[in-house]
């Protein structure tokens, strides 16, 4: 080898890829914008401007839209992007997520006293590698656009550096997404290997023309990349690291990962797998169909038993993407638009529930218990519906896009799989329980204090209580009416704390739960029928007066009197974050109504290679 | 006996499921780091013999990313390890229990 080789460089037609070079070029303006303008004025003016670049970003992605359908899809940059219906209408999407996640974060960063332009920049390059997935036409852009995203999302997680639970979830989230990246490349480079390119149109030409003798490398490299994206969507057996992540996270970036990042990855998904792999369906397809059955189960039924809004909801998400991946188990036109569809649908409705989850944080975003949205319909009428409609949504309640969206991809499934389907069904029944509880649970008013009826307030009975049931006395001062159970007597009181147990799970009282976990566990210590007759009673301990009651209480009733009175007062919406809730729900009620459009958007919104 | 290909494949195949198998065993978080570069690695080493066995050039220029991301994912990896232990006195995964999983 002497003599320069001399390597054409591609021709690059920036139009097939301006909606990405604006979010990356506002995001590095912004960032060396912000470092000159003074402090309090950068709060105010890194979310305008942010507005400002996802509106124009959402602006060309529309214009690439009408571009695509008046004169075709194209590729572009040496065939290593493609433009179509489908890329289009997933950088529309990514766009609206970006622009919504700006308003809700505005609030946030105000709150948590973070303001600065950072967690916008972050967020825009994470956008536009979402971007880059959905328009790669290549697996090694797949991978760049993955890794773009996603480390754009592991600063996100750990943002709030005062919350410790912040930097856990950005580690966990960091080792399980780049051990899922490693082995991503490696199912690349051995795809690479038995077909002899990384272009997704040249490998579903090789595989047309080659009818390989030993597929064995090109299926190892299939599951790999099966197992790569199925991390990055969190299917189910890949899914251990989305409940931590999107607790620990901030709650801004955990609606924004929700939407964005499964947005990209299934963009992804779907295109590498129909437009290359389409001619060997019936070797991927029994794995994806698997993966769909255990995801849709595990989600559902383990978002049933969480105490956390954030933890449910995550464990929602994962249930999300079984019914996604419903769409690409079908393998067809129609499932590919389905599952579009249902990425559109599920952005507003994540992207909204986050922002309330958001704003009912408070100060800390600490406040995520179920049981801190009892009675929200009395205290916050407005955010109460607004989070109901989301959550019925979400279950695919009529009159939202969440029922088309379902309806959709359940239909996309019946016409090869009915077993399928009727797992999905199966499974949005279980789900439709657990956003109803939340829902009911918001519209249930908050006993007033002293109003538990029939209850004897023994308070000498707490006294004499003593230390060993010290764990009973933190139940809530306001006495919860579920936990009023009629007076028992020495003989039947011993299983009145179970009953109330099982009562309090199921009308998710964490606090409640916990406290008769620790009042049980001094049961099964003490046998002696008088302590549990005791103990028993003081579980029903309404408010004690004050001044005697805390006294005798000790220091547990009295923190958790003034966190009741915390919880109580209203939370002050930030008029951005009601502007996104707002939006969320107008697109998920309004397109619910008139499904046309939307459904159309998705139907025409088709890959420009299918084999 | 020359030295064909499939033992630079199976070389490849060697350290990325000594990668794997590091990420999974191992404790320290920097030891993990360590590994998640070897499985890296071995996909680059996996490139680079497919380059050459199919006589493509692109299958080494493929590394070059996929070393640039390497290199990206430490530097983050690296800062959001600095940012957590900093208050902390080992860098165990084992101590990060805040939440359930």
């Amino acid at each position: 080898m002497t003599g320069l080789v001399v390597i054409a460089t591609p021709h690059i037609r920036y139009l097939a890829i301006i909606p990405e070079i604006v979010l990356l070029g506002g995001a590095v303006l912004l960032l060396a914008g912000g470092s000159l303008v003074e402090r309090q004025l950068r709060a105010r003016v890194a979310t305008v401007a942010t507005a400002a670049v996802s509106a124009a970003a959402l602006g060309v992605s529309l214009w690439q839209w009408s571009d695509v359908t008046s004169h075709g899809a194209f590729t572009a940059v040496d065939h290593a992007v493609v433009v179509d219906g489908f890329s289009a209408l997933v950088n529309v999407l990514v766009s609206c997520a970006m622009f919504l996640t700006a308003l809700v974060a505005d609030g946030y960063l105000r709150r948590e006293g973070v303001e600065g332009p950072e967690m916008h920049v972050l967020a825009m390059v994470s956008a536009s590698g979402a971007m880059i997935m959905a328009s790669a036409n290549d697996l090694i852009v797949v991978f760049l656009g993955l890794e773009i995203l996603s480390i754009a999302l592991y600063v996100l997680a750990a943002f709030n550096h005062r919350r410790a639970a912040s930097g856990e979830a950005a580690l966990k989230y960091f080792i399980l997404g780049s051990f899922s990246s490693a082995v991503f490349v490696y199912g690349i480079a051995l795809v690479y290997g038995a077909t002899g390119t990384s272009n997704l149109a040249q490998i579903a030409g090789f595989l047309a023309k080659n009818v390989l003798a030993a597929d064995g490398l090109l299926l190892a490299g299939m599951s790999l990349l099966v197992v790569g994206f199925a991390f990055k969507v969190a299917a189910v057996p890949f899914h251990m690291w989305t409940p931590d992540v999107y607790q620990g996270a901030p709650s801004p970036v955990t609606g924004f990962m929700a939407a964005v990042a499964k947005a990209g990855a299934f963009a992804a998904f779907l295109r590498v797998f129909i437009s290359s792999f389409g001619l060997l369906r019936t070797d991927w397809q029994p794995i994806i169909y698997a993966l769909a059955v255990v995801t849709l189960l595990v989600g559902a039924g383990l978002a049933v038993v969480q105490r956390d809004v954030k933890r449910m909801l995550a464990y929602s998400s994962i249930n999300h993407a079984g019914f996604v991946l419903l769409g690409l188990e079908a393998a067809t036109a129609r499932g590919v638009s389905a599952s579009l569809y249902y990425l559109f649908a599920y952005t507003f409705m994540v992207i909204g529930s986050f922002a309330v989850v958001t704003v009912l944080g408070r100060r800390g975003d600490a406040a995520h218990d179920i049981a801190s949205y009892r009675g929200l319909a009395r205290r916050q009428p407005a955010l109460a519906l607004a989070f109901a409609v989301l959550l019925l949504a979400q279950a695919g309640a009529p009159f939202t896009t969440g029922l088309w969206a379902k309806l959709q991809v359940v239909l996309a499934a019946v016409d090869h799989q009915v077993p399928l389907a009727v797992v999905a069904m199966v499974s949005a029944a279980v789900a439709a329980f657990f956003y109803l509880r939340v829902a009911v649970l918001m519209y249930t008013p908050v006993p007033a204090p002293g109003a538990a009826p029939g209850v004897e307030s023994p308070a000498e009975n707490a006294v004499a209580l003593g230390a060993g049931a010290r764990g009973a006395a933190r139940t809530p001062a306001s006495g919860e009416a579920d936990l009023s159970t009629p007076g028992p007597g020495p003989g039947q009181v011993d299983a009145a704390p179970q009953l109330a147990h099982a009562r309090a799970v199921w009308t998710g009282d964490v606090r409640n739960v916990a406290a008769l976990d620790r009042l049980n566990a001094g049961l099964l210590l003490d046998r002696d029928p008088v302590t549990l007759a005791l103990a028993g009673a003081s579980v029903e301990q309404p408010a004690p007066p004050a001044g005697l009651g805390l006294g005798a209480l000790g220091e547990g009733g009295e923190t958790l009197a003034v966190a009741d009175e915390v919880m109580a007062t209203p939370v002050r919406v930030p008029p951005l974050s009601a502007v996104a809730i707002g939006l969320c729900l107008a697109v998920t009620v309004v397109l619910g109504f008139w499904p046309g459009p939307l459904t159309s958007f998705a139907h025409h919104a088709t890959l420009l290679f299918v084999p | 006996m020359s030295i064909g290909p499939a033992w630079y494949l199976g070389l490849a195949a060697v350290l990325f499921a000594l990668g794997a198998i590091g990420v999974m065993v191992r404790r320290n978080v920097l030891v993990m780091f360590m590994c998640i570069e070897l499985m890296l690695n071995a996909a680059n080493l996996t490139f680079v013999t497919f380059s050459r066995v199919l006589g493509d050039v692109g299958g080494q220029s493929l590394v070059f990313f996929v070393l640039v991301v390497a290199a990206a994912e430490v530097v983050v990896g690296l800062g959001v390890v600095v940012a957590i232990f900093r208050r902390r006195a080992g860098t165990t995964a084992d101590d990060l229990h805040e939440m359930l999983g």
